[in-house]
């Protein structure tokens, strides 16, 4: 299988746009010719199905591992308890309990039993749904209320992909474990800002994970006339490449609220997302010019 | 004393604009900055930080390079793929594996299982947490490291700070701005809170969002409001938003238009609150009303 073309779309903040840069390159794309994946990481609050109307094909729960006590083989010794650095496990009166919300799957306790008598089973946390729009391939996971495992419904995402030229990854906001789940694997992050002293503050946050990533970087304004001219001003300073600005338009508003994609209302947003193709493909090889063999055969494979 | 937390589901809706407001209307009030990884409440109420501690969220583990016979062991047994042969500088892969911090949970597993002990683990500063003084009252805030995880763990302590002040200080309220989505650190947010208040926007993002966050309450049974912001975007999904909303047991704060006023006062480093003749501060106001007649409803009822 020839390795795929990872592009994450992230932002720190919420509600910059993540979702509309995503569903809409993923479109332009596909349009050019790609073969596009679309993944949506955002498993906590997955938006990019209301854009891309996909026919979902297949459905999966995900499942994480946590122990479970085989009561005959079981001591009451309390190593278990003693070695769960997430006190995902007690041991009252001799008798184990496990708090599966507690747990993070790490194995400790079964593999460092003294009895063998922990087993490892099957806790669902979340859905997995994979499917098709318009030749585009989707897949989306969706964490169950009350669950907090996002990282492992990301991980079974990303697992989804199929071959394909380009991945498009849907991020969640913030810039914790959920996104660097989603980010890691990225050839490429897209971080999608908006022109104000909370987009800048959460830009400068999601720049510095990016950069403690080691990856390639670049930022798209969104709503690029409502604020000031610091986020400009900061990505200058910081030799940081803007690939798009969108103007802040009541269409675009009118299009996102109606779950319309903004690039087939509107032929100018066209013109502007194929533009970000144009800009990406320059960026990427201002990049391999700098970066070893490897990055520059993988993006030829990606056909820019 | 109460406790309200804002949360929205889907990011971006005006959290922390309306909370910032909520700090001008509210006397008497601790405020909590709990979306921890992207937190802006600071940016907006001039605090001035009197007190700050560093944050572990737990241990990381570390091989000593002097002592590991690279045997292979950690690097099979680690489920968070941490462990790897890193390049070296001279393009040649590490003959001694390394662990990446960033990608460590802490499960300490390598650390007990290395047959020549030589993996170290060290509880790591993965935050600081503030409490700062500000012209609405004392505020308590945090800022996780940079690709650290464990924000739920800092919410929880954010909130601890926040109560005790609430509880030395005899604080009518603690206002919580939470974070985005469903997960982890929303449920640290939201759990034993006497009030939440689920922000939404009239799209089909923002009631997709809005339904996860009040199945997430119902599931805590949490009482719960709900404002949509910027309802004049589309006054019919603003409509659905609230019908649906009340479908679930959730009744409307109140409503806020567009006003560019918002985002102006943001510019300005202050809440919209200082705006006297913005349409949006009044509404907020009334929202703000109507959190305090549900909270006082559920005492004497």
């Amino acid at each position: 299988m020839k390795k795929r073309f990872n592009i994450a779309i992230a932002s720190g903040k919420g509600g910059t746009g993540k979702t509309t840069v995503a569903v809409n390159l993923a479109v332009v794309l596909a349009d050019l010719g790609k073969c596009v994946q679309y993944l949506d990481c955002d498993v906590e609050e997955p938006n990019g199905h209301i854009f891309l109307k996909p026919d979902i094909t297949s459905r999966s729960a995900v499942t994480v591992s946590i122990p479970e006590v085989n009561e005959e083989k079981c001591n009451g010794c309390g190593v278990c308890a003693s070695i769960c650095e997430y006190k995902a496990i007690a041991v009252i009166k001799d008798k184990v309990l496990i708090f599966p919300e507690l747990c993070h799957s790490c194995g400790a306790c079964s593999l460092l039993c003294p009895e063998d008598a922990l087993v490892e089973v099957d806790n669902e946390v979340g859905e997995l749904e994979t499917g098709e729009s318009q030749g585009i391939r989707f897949a989306q996971g969706r964490l169950n209320i009350g669950q907090i495992a996002a990282p492992a419904v990301i991980k079974a995402v990303k697992e989804a992909a199929q071959d394909c030229d380009i991945v498009i990854l849907d991020c969640p906001p913030g810039t914790s474990c959920n996104v660097i789940e989603a980010v890691k694997d990225a050839d490429l992050v897209i971080l999608v800002t908006e022109p104000t002293p909370f987009g800048l503050n959460d830009l400068y946050l999601a720049v510095e994970m990016t950069k403690a990533l080691a990856k390639p970087f670049g930022v798209i304004i969104n709503r690029y006339d409502i604020g000031d001219d610091e986020v400009i001003n900061y990505c200058n300073r910081e030799n940081i490449d803007i690939f798009m600005k969108i103007p802040d338009d009541r269409r675009i508003a009118e299009a996102y609220a109606r779950g319309d994609l903004v690039i087939k209302s509107n032929e100018w947003l066209n013109e502007l997302f194929a533009s970000l193709w144009d800009r990406i493909r320059i960026y990427l090889e201002k990049v391999s010019a700098d970066h070893n063999g490897d990055f520059e055969k993988r993006k030829t494979e990606a056909g820019t | 004393m109460k406790e309200i937390s804002v949360i929205s589901g889907k990011g971006g809706t005006g959290k922390t604009s309306l909370v910032a407001s909520f700090a001008a209307f509210a006397e008497n009030k601790v405020l909590a900055d709990c979306d921890v990884d992207a937190a802006d409440l600071y940016l907006v109420v001039q605090p001035e930080t009197i007190y700050q501690e560093s944050f572990s969220g737990g241990g990381k583990a570390e091989i000593q390079e002097d002592q590991c016979t690279d045997c292979g062991l950690c690097l099979q047994q680690c489920r968070f793929d941490a462990i790897s042969y890193p390049p070296s500088q001279n393009g040649e892969p590490a003959q001694i594996p390394w662990v990446n911090p960033i990608f460590c949970e802490g499960c300490r597993l390598c650390a007990r299982i290395c047959p020549v002990e030589a993996i170290a683990f060290e509880p790591a500063e993965s935050g600081l947490c503030y409490i700062s003084k500000t012209p609405y009252g004392p505020m308590v805030h945090a800022r996780l490291g940079i690709a650290q995880g464990n924000s739920g763990k800092l919410v929880s302590l954010v909130r601890e700070k926040a109560k005790a002040i609430a509880e030395k200080e005899s604080r009518d309220y603690i206002i919580v701005d939470g974070p985005p989505g469903v997960g982890c650190p929303v449920i640290a947010s939201i759990t034993g809170s006497d009030l939440v208040l689920i922000v939404s926007e009239p799209t089909l993002s923002g009631r997709h969002d809005m339904l996860r966050a009040a199945e997430l309450t119902a599931h805590f049974q949490i009482p719960t409001l709900l404002c949509i912001n910027k309802w004049d975007i589309h006054p019919e999904t603003a409509d659905r938003i609230e019908r649906e909303a009340r479908q679930l047991g959730i009744l409307p704060a109140g409503r806020i238009g567009y006003d560019p006023s918002v985002t102006k006062a943001q510019i300005h480093k202050t809440s919209v609150a200082s705006y006297p003749d913005s349409p949006a501060k009044k509404e907020m106001h009334q929202v703000w009303e109507n959190v305090i007649k549900t909270l006082n409803k559920s005492e004497t009822g």
